[in-house]
């Protein structure tokens, strides 16, 4: 599909660093393992470094809850080998099934539904190790679960896009996963009534592990997820079901399916591109105001509301300036539209001296 | 000459009551926590608003004076040392929580505001703000944000960074920005993440987010006795073996226990070498459920005694003692220094049986307290500044110990900052190229490098190490180490 030109492999992280310091105007765009199209699709001038090689798990110590890989590493994998100790990356990193990488993950700062309990890519990632756009090895952050030395470089990478730095190797910190699962469907008639539901629920000490919210013809579902203890897992959902006045109790196979699905975006219309959206709970009745209805455009807000995932299939420009007029960040995640950023965008002024700091010659890609 | 230009135009802008610059005012800020070190700044300003804060900053940059800023002066790694020409800007006026709204769980707050102040503000919604540092009474937002301040829960909640959503800031040069915001996601580069910790380097937070979490609606908490420190490092293994994952692990050597015991008496049991205590908190079905798993895996792991609080306040003495160890251990010493190394967990049991044979070495007396969950240890070495060398002696042994951390694997501090207390050991660290960078990231947002100049980043000037005795605050017992 691309020209062999313009894709460099790097196989180790020498690679990169080379990459870094060839001379020459195209800007690098770094591709893991291309799950997130909008991000990863080559524009003109630019020429791809893909990290997809850089995988392999260097140090995984299940009594330390912390392991280190190579950035080009698939999610997939990683789950595989946590799970043999009965460990996971509690924040569902997304697009998993359709090879997403722990990279991919950390330089979009993407979290699925499982950071409603613990939070989010930002706060599982410990450390970090990335090639700057002049080509040096940097490291931030360390390999313990509290560390407090140094500037915060691994949180900086959480959502760089690629724009700062070439991340190649990560450190991150896990959880014993709940032996089992199940989630609450609810259904409700109007939205108030369901963010209102959400929003109790959050504030609520019943410590759900996803809190999910998805419009559709009829009305609004919520979907709560409980994780923990089997033989009170029964006991803990009826309590949430009475919270929820009500609802469907989904366990098992079903049960899992439905994150899942969730998780890898199956909802998704074939031509539409996905938007992550970042938002408060007390937005979600303001956004949903001016998007289309659900059967042409459908979505889901997760993380008790502070996350919207739309589908979307006009144009970028038309959500951009929804987006705008909302005061809020979205981000292109899935299709070909760009720019990457849409809506509110960063504060330039301190993002651009960083920028100018990491990548003086605009190696990278502008933001 | 620019110090006086400067004084000039802060006249202008504090009234004199608010602009210190007589000795004796001067006085108490002249160390934090740390109080081997002090520096008389040339003058202090108690800042009322957030204008006056901005004022200030942009002065000093106008004059190119150095500035601290300070809230309640708890760094315990000299992170509020002023400079000798520069000033100190204090905030512990800017205490206003501006507002907690329930339904976002957030709270917005100016860096004065203690700690402990969010959690009893978001009380009666239920709500509480989860990191803990030992002195959370007055300990302020603006200083754990500075230093990334953690606490007894990190394992599970994370350090501050992970409880800060969105920060507006004035940059050294005067220049306010906005970073992150009020929701828990974000989009593009974790700006607000990565000015927390950056020890006031990159600027004075101004108004911060503050993400609040809903108070457990159970709390099971057991403390264990055993007889050799070993034994209480191997439980905690099995423990995190089990698939449990408690809110706090936490362990006391004999000294510590001894310590606590004569000035709190927390009821621990007497005679034992060391003390593991475990929490566990959540929804009460499931907490029931996993407290007879623990009280199973405890049960096997050889302990003397094994105690259950029956009640919240049978759970306040246990803590009472273990959050008091710090300055209970300080009575029974003229002086000492509190490390924050931190290692890998399995490491633990080979970094104690290390700082005990150190201790041997150095002929100092040690005691460890310690976040077991998460392998940060607070080892105190006790010294008697008036012997001379004593510090000395007492600063290579600390110094010691933090290499091993390193060596381990782990990391020169987990909670407390660099500050100009561990400096040296950055380059240990950290290798040229990492330090190169943040140098370089550092002069980018301060050209001028004003802001906290001499702070963790080694090349500033090495502060001069005076006096001696715990912090007047610890004196009387308002404050504690952890």
């Amino acid at each position: 599909m691309n020209n062999v030109m313009d894709v460099i492999n790097a196989e180790r992280i020498e690679d990169v660093q080379a990459a870094m310091q060839e001379p020459g105007d195209a800007r690098l765009r770094i591709r893991g393992g291309g799950s997130k199209t909008a991000l990863s699709t080559p524009r003109a001038g630019e020429r791809i470094l893909d990290l997809s090689r850089l995988s392999a798990i260097l140090e995984y110590e299940p009594g330390e809850y912390t392991f280190t890989a190579l950035a080009g590493t698939p999610i997939r994998k990683v789950e595989a080998a946590l799970a043999e100790h009965g460990q996971y990356l509690p924040f569902d990193p997304p697009l998993a099934g359709a090879g997403a990488t722990l990279g991919g993950t950390v330089a979009t700062g993407l979290s699925g539904s499982g950071r409603q309990r613990y939070g989010g890519v930002r706060d599982f990632l410990i450390g970090a190790r990335f090639v700057d756009g002049q080509g040096r090895l940097v490291r931030g952050g360390g390999k313990v679960v509290k560390n407090a030395a140094g500037f915060d470089l691994p949180k900086l990478m959480v959502g760089s896009l690629g724009r700062l730095g070439a991340l190649v190797e990560l450190s991150f910190k896990v959880f014993p996963k709940p032996a089992a699962y199940a989630t609450v469907e609810t259904r409700f008639v109007s939205l108030d009534q369901a963010v209102d539901a959400m929003v109790s629920l959050s504030a609520a000490p019943l410590d759900v592990e996803a809190l999910d919210l998805t419009p559709d013809a009829e009305g609004f579902v919520i979907w709560a997820r409980l994780g923990g203890v089997a033989d009170v897992l029964d006991e803990r959902a009826e309590r949430l079901r009475a919270f929820l006045d009500g609802g469907h109790i989904l366990t098992g196979e079903e049960e899992r399916a439905h994150w899942r699905t969730a998780g890898d975006f199956a909802w998704l219309p074939a031509d539409a591109s996905l938007i992550k959206v970042a938002l408060t709970p007390a937005q979600v009745a303001a956004l949903e105001k001016r998007l289309p209805g659900p059967g042409d455009s459908p979505r889901r807000y997760s993380v008790g509301g502070a996350l919207a995932w739309l589908a979307w299939q006009a144009s970028i420009s038309d959500l951009d300036a929804i987006l705008t007029d909302l005061n809020l960040p979205g981000l292109l995640i899935l299709g070909d539209g760009q720019p990457a950023l849409i809506g509110r965008r960063p504060d330039p002024v301190y993002l651009d001296r960083i920028k100018r700091t990491l990548d003086p010659a605009g190696r990278l890609l502008k933001f | 000459m620019a110090a006086d230009a400067l004084m000039s135009d802060l006249e202008r802008l504090y009234p004199p009551k608010r602009l210190l610059r007589a000795p004796v005012q001067l006085a108490p800020y002249e160390s934090d926590a740390l109080t081997a070190f002090r520096t008389r700044p040339l003058a202090v300003v108690l800042s009322e608003t957030q204008d006056e804060v901005i004022e200030t900053v942009r002065l000093c940059h106008k004059h190119a004076v150095p500035f601290v800023a300070r809230g309640s002066g708890t760094s315990l790694s000299g992170g509020s040392l002023p400079l000798a020409e520069g000033i100190v800007i204090a905030l512990n006026r800017l205490n206003h929580i501006l507002t907690l709204d329930p339904q976002t769980r957030t709270a917005l707050v100016e860096p004065g505001v203690a700690n402990l102040a969010v959690s009893q503000a978001a009380a009666p919604h239920g709500l509480y703000y989860a990191p803990d540092p030992s002195s959370q009474p007055i300990c302020t937002i603006g200083g754990n944000v500075a230093f990334n301040s953690g606490g007894a829960h990190c394992l599970k909640y994370g350090m501050t960074a992970n409880h800060v959503l969105g920060i507006k800031a004035v940059l050294p040069d005067g220049e306010v920005v906005e970073m992150g915001g009020d929701s828990l996601e974000g989009v593009g580069p974790d700006l607000a993440g990565f000015f927390v910790g950056s020890e006031g380097l990159f600027g004075i937070a101004l108004e911060i987010t503050l993400r609040l979490l809903p108070v457990p609606e159970m709390y099971r908490t057991v403390l264990a006795s055993y007889s050799s420190l070993g034994a209480a490092g191997d439980a905690v293994t099995n423990v995190v073996a089990s698939g449990l994952l408690p809110g706090a692990l936490e362990i006391m050597d004999r000294l510590a226990i001894q310590a606590a015991e004569a000035s709190v008496d927390a009821g621990y049991p007497k005679g034992a070498a060391a003390v593991l205590i475990v929490e566990l908190e959540g929804e009460r079905i499931q907490v029931e459920a996993e407290f007879a798993r623990l009280l199973t895996v405890i049960e096997s792991t050889g302990a003397d005694e094994v105690r259950v609080a029956q009640d919240a306040a049978e759970r306040a003495r246990i803590w009472k003692g273990r959050k008091g160890a710090f300055s209970a251990v300080g009575r029974l010493s003229p002086d000492y220094i509190v490390q924050d190394g931190v290692v890998p967990r399995s490491h633990l049991g080979e970094a104690l049986a290390r700082i005990e044979e150190l201790s041997a070495e150095y002929d100092l007396r040690v005691a460890n307290v310690f976040h077991a969950g998460d392998g940060n240890l607070h080892p105190l070495i006790l010294y008697n500044g008036r012997e001379p060398g004593a510090l000395e002696r007492a600063e290579e042994l600390a110094g010691d110990i933090l290499r091993l951390c390193i060596q381990l694997g782990g990391s020169i501090t987990g909670e407390h900052g660099v500050g100009v207390e561990k400096l040296a050991y950055m380059p240990e660290m950290f290798n040229e190229t990492d330090l190169a960078v943040m140098g370089e990231l550092r002069a980018a947002i301060d050209p001028l490098g004003l802001a906290n100049r001499g702070k963790m980043l080694p090349a500033g000037d090495a502060p001069a190490l005076h006096a001696h005795g715990p912090h007047p605050l610890e004196k009387a017992g308002i404050i504690s180490r952890e």
